[in-house]
């Protein structure tokens, strides 16, 4: 569908000029951009000079060496990430995205390369630091051990108020299990609930056992603790993906091929140790 | 309080976030501007329009006033930011554009906050013009002069000294409501502000910064508005 | 446009509606209560002016989100706000926003005051000194009564004003209005259906405020109205 009139098609060439338009990328993958928010250490955070740094910046830079790509980062927030996915803003997401059914329904995934549970960090002198199941894995694809662990954390997380990132997995696990039980309160960045644990605002946060080692590692860290059990599985998805769009099948072919090439290898293995200080790569199989 | 080590957090060693403030500082008078110069843009159409003889045009220009002013910025922001490329791609593709049409957060600030303050750069533009003595406007026609000399050497010069305190005010409004843009990721003073903050878990020491930041830009804002105010009245007679 | 999504978000959007009401309400009141003490204070010694005028212009010259984080994330940094009485409300956002709105409105608010108190005719408080007024029973049945009057459109300003300003109350984790549309659009991304919505919302808040002060305006002003 076209206008005929040419000067119409001239205002429309000139007003897609000043918005900067970007064409559309052809099947032939030279270059990447991949968005990031900056705000979820260790995955990805700001450096005080202002420059993207992180576990995904080095994995990226890893993964795209491996595929002749040059990959470029840009800085998005979460809230606007999947919607700028879509419409072409860039053309990768590396965020600590989980791969979910939910997320499946609007775009696509690569292979995991990183699989972590979800847990609660509450301070130390809390009552919650005592939670029963504390450090016991708990598969929300395992029904009845599920619902055995809902029904033990109930009494002890009764009228409690947890803090949560918005729209994420962990989100919806407080809002599928435990609505009515806490009170939820949702922030724009999960740097933002820290602060508000730190300051004793909220009795908890939920958010995954990785994001946590930087919490637990910045000043008044050590007043915190991680309580709860470990879940996996379920809502919660099948660990963090590169998030592409679905009409890029050679992309997400190329990502794929890299990814397994870094675990065989043991690359990411060691970029795990290096910023989590422990191994979370998804073992070879998956 | 650490005052030592404040010094160094906002200084402009390697791990002082001074470079990164100032570069915010900068983005903040960009977008600013932007969206002042967008204001005005849309504050001249809209007081034409309010001054128009078609009830349409008037009407229009009533309701982007209304809505302008009694929907929270924050809102239209979110308009732009969640709605604005989406809106732009298909609008794109009538026209036969194929791909992406992006808004990035810089235009989304300028359109947003323009909207929103051209709203109320309507209201001054025409109180200022409703200021002009019409007996200036009977002489300049009695002279003979044409709609457009009127314009250039009347209406605009004497309209301007009317619009300018209005208009500080409105910029003094856009450069505080340029904080609202950080929810759209741009990296202006908030933004910045908020990240070193959730970085390092010093929120006081940041939030403080910026608050003298913008303190520093609105009182530097505040002198150059009187000064052009003072300019603009060089020719009237001061009392004895 | 999709009917069912717009009933169903309108019905979302409007159990944030009390919220909203209670933060501007709250505010709006006692922002002015702290306004009229503010102008009076003005006047009454060169301390007084210094102090209303300094913390005039850092209020009036800073973001009122910058304030609201500043009290909600910047004080809790502190042990001693954390150990201190004041704590079970700082603690809470929605004590927060509504110290950080209150004291906001204050400042302009006090502008506001302070330009109809000038614009009492000095004429008038001649008459009630020479009727040999107490200073306090001038102000409260010539000088107040004028001043506020005169000030009402501006006032009525200032108070659509603090309703928008609500909105940010939802950044720091309140679901008001503004905080429910907001989450309506992280989740469905339909942001011209939800702008809609809550822009309708907000119009109409306003619209009543702007009536209701026009009718005030009315009310007081019975010389102006026209000969029965």
């Amino acid at each position: 569908m076209s206008l005929p009139h040419p000067l119409l098609r001239a205002l429309a060439g000139a007003a897609a000029l000043a918005l900067l338009a970007t064409p559309a990328l052809a099947k032939e993958w030279t270059k990447v951009v991949i968005a990031t928010e900056g705000a979820y250490a260790p995955y990805n955070l700001h450096a005080p000079d202002g420059k993207l740094i992180g576990f995904e910046i080095d994995l990226a830079n890893d993964l795209c060496a491996r595929v002749k790509l040059t990959c470029e980062f840009v800085a998005q927030d979460w809230d606007g990430i999947i919607p700028g996915l879509n419409a072409g803003k860039y053309d990768a997401i590396m965020d600590g995205m989980s791969i979910t059914a939910k997320r499946l329904e609007v775009i696509n995934f690569s292979r995991a390369y990183t699989r972590s549970p979800t847990t609660f960090a509450v301070e130390k002198t809390s009552p919650l630091a005592h939670m029963p199941d504390t450090g016991k894995r708990v598969s929300l694809d395992d029904k009845a051990a599920t619902e055995a662990a809902i029904k033990e954390l109930t009494p002890a997380l009764k009228g409690k108020i947890i803090g949560v990132q918005i729209a994420t997995i962990q989100a919806d696990l407080l809002n599928t299990y435990f609505k009515g039980v806490v009170e939820i309160r949702t922030y724009k960045t999960t740097e933002e609930h820290d602060l508000d644990l730190a300051a004793g605002r909220v009795d908890a946060a939920l958010a995954s056992t990785s994001y946590f080692v930087s919490t637990l590692s910045k000043p008044g860290g050590d007043k915190l603790v991680l309580a709860g059990p470990l879940f996996t599985g379920g809502l919660l998805g099948q660990g963090t993906g590169v998030g592409l769009r679905k009409s890029d099948p050679e992309l997400k072919e190329l990502f794929d091929r890299a990814i397994s090439e870094a675990i065989a290898d043991g690359t990411i293995r060691t970029l795990s140790l290096k910023w989590f200080k422990t191994d979370i790569s998804p073992p070879p199989s998956s | 309080m650490d005052l030592g080590g404040y010094f160094t957090l906002i200084g402009f060693g390697p791990a002082g976030w001074g470079d990164q403030l100032l570069a915010a500082a900068l983005m903040t008078l960009a977008v600013s501007a932007s969206a002042f110069f967008a204001s005005l843009a849309f504050g001249l159409v809209g007081a034409a329009a309010k001054l128009a003889p078609s009830a349409l045009l008037r009407g229009l220009a009533e309701a982007y006033t209304t809505i302008f002013r009694g929907v929270p910025d924050l809102l239209v922001i979110y308009l732009f930011y969640f709605g604005g490329s989406q809106a732009l791609s298909a609008l794109g593709h009538l026209f036969g554009h194929a791909g992406f049409l992006g808004l990035n957060a810089f235009m989304v600030g300028t359109l947003a906050v323009g909207l929103v303050a051209g709203a109320y750069q309507t209201e001054v533009i025409r109180g200022a013009y409703f200021a002009i003595p019409p007996g200036e406007i009977e002489a300049a026609r009695a002279v003979g002069m044409g709609r457009l000399l009127m314009l250039r050497r009347i209406t605009g010069p004497r309209a301007l000294r009317f619009a300018l305190p209005g208009m500080g005010n409105v910029w003094q409004q856009v450069l505080k409501e340029s904080a609202l843009i950080s929810v759209t990721g741009l990296a202006e003073i908030l933004r910045e502000i908020h990240i070193g903050a959730g970085s390092t878990h010093l929120p006081f020491d940041f939030y403080v910064t910026g608050f003298f930041l913008y303190l520093a830009l609105t009182t530097l804002s505040g002198f150059l508005f009187r000064g052009a105010e003072a300019w603009t009245m060089r020719a009237e007679r001061r009392p004895a | 446009m999709d009917l069912a999504f717009l009933i169903a978000t309108m019905e979302r959007l409007l159990a944030g509606v009390p919220l909203t009401l209670e933060l501007s309400a709250l505010s709006i009141s006692t922002g002015a209560a702290i306004a009229v003490l503010f102008a009076v204070l003005r006047t009454s010694s060169r301390v007084g002016e210094w102090l209303v005028r300094a913390y005039v212009y850092m209020l009036r010259g800073t973001p009122l989100l910058l304030q609201i984080f500043l009290i909600y994330y910047g004080l809790a940094q502190f042990a001693a706000v954390r150990e201190s009485l004041l704590w079970p409300f700082l603690r809470e956002p929605f004590w927060c926003a509504l110290l950080a709105l209150t004291l906001n409105t204050a400042a302009y608010g006090s502008e506001i005051v302070r330009g109809g108190l000038q614009s009492v005719a000095q004429g008038a408080i001649d008459a009630g000194r020479a009727a040999g007024m107490s200073r306090l029973l001038l102000y409260r049945r010539i000088v107040l009564p004028l001043a506020l009057r005169q000030a009402l459109p501006a006032y009525g300003n200032e108070m659509i004003a603090m309703v928008k300003s609500t909105s940010l109350a939802s950044i720091v984790t309140l679901m008001e209005l503004s905080g429910i549309a907001y989450a309506v659009i992280s989740e469905t991304y339909r942001a011209f259906e939800t702008f809609l919505c809550a822009g309708s919302i907000y119009l109409a808040i306003n619209f009543l405020i702007a009536r209701g002060i026009a009718w005030a305006e009315h009310r007081l002003n019975p010389h102006l109205r026209p000969a029965a």
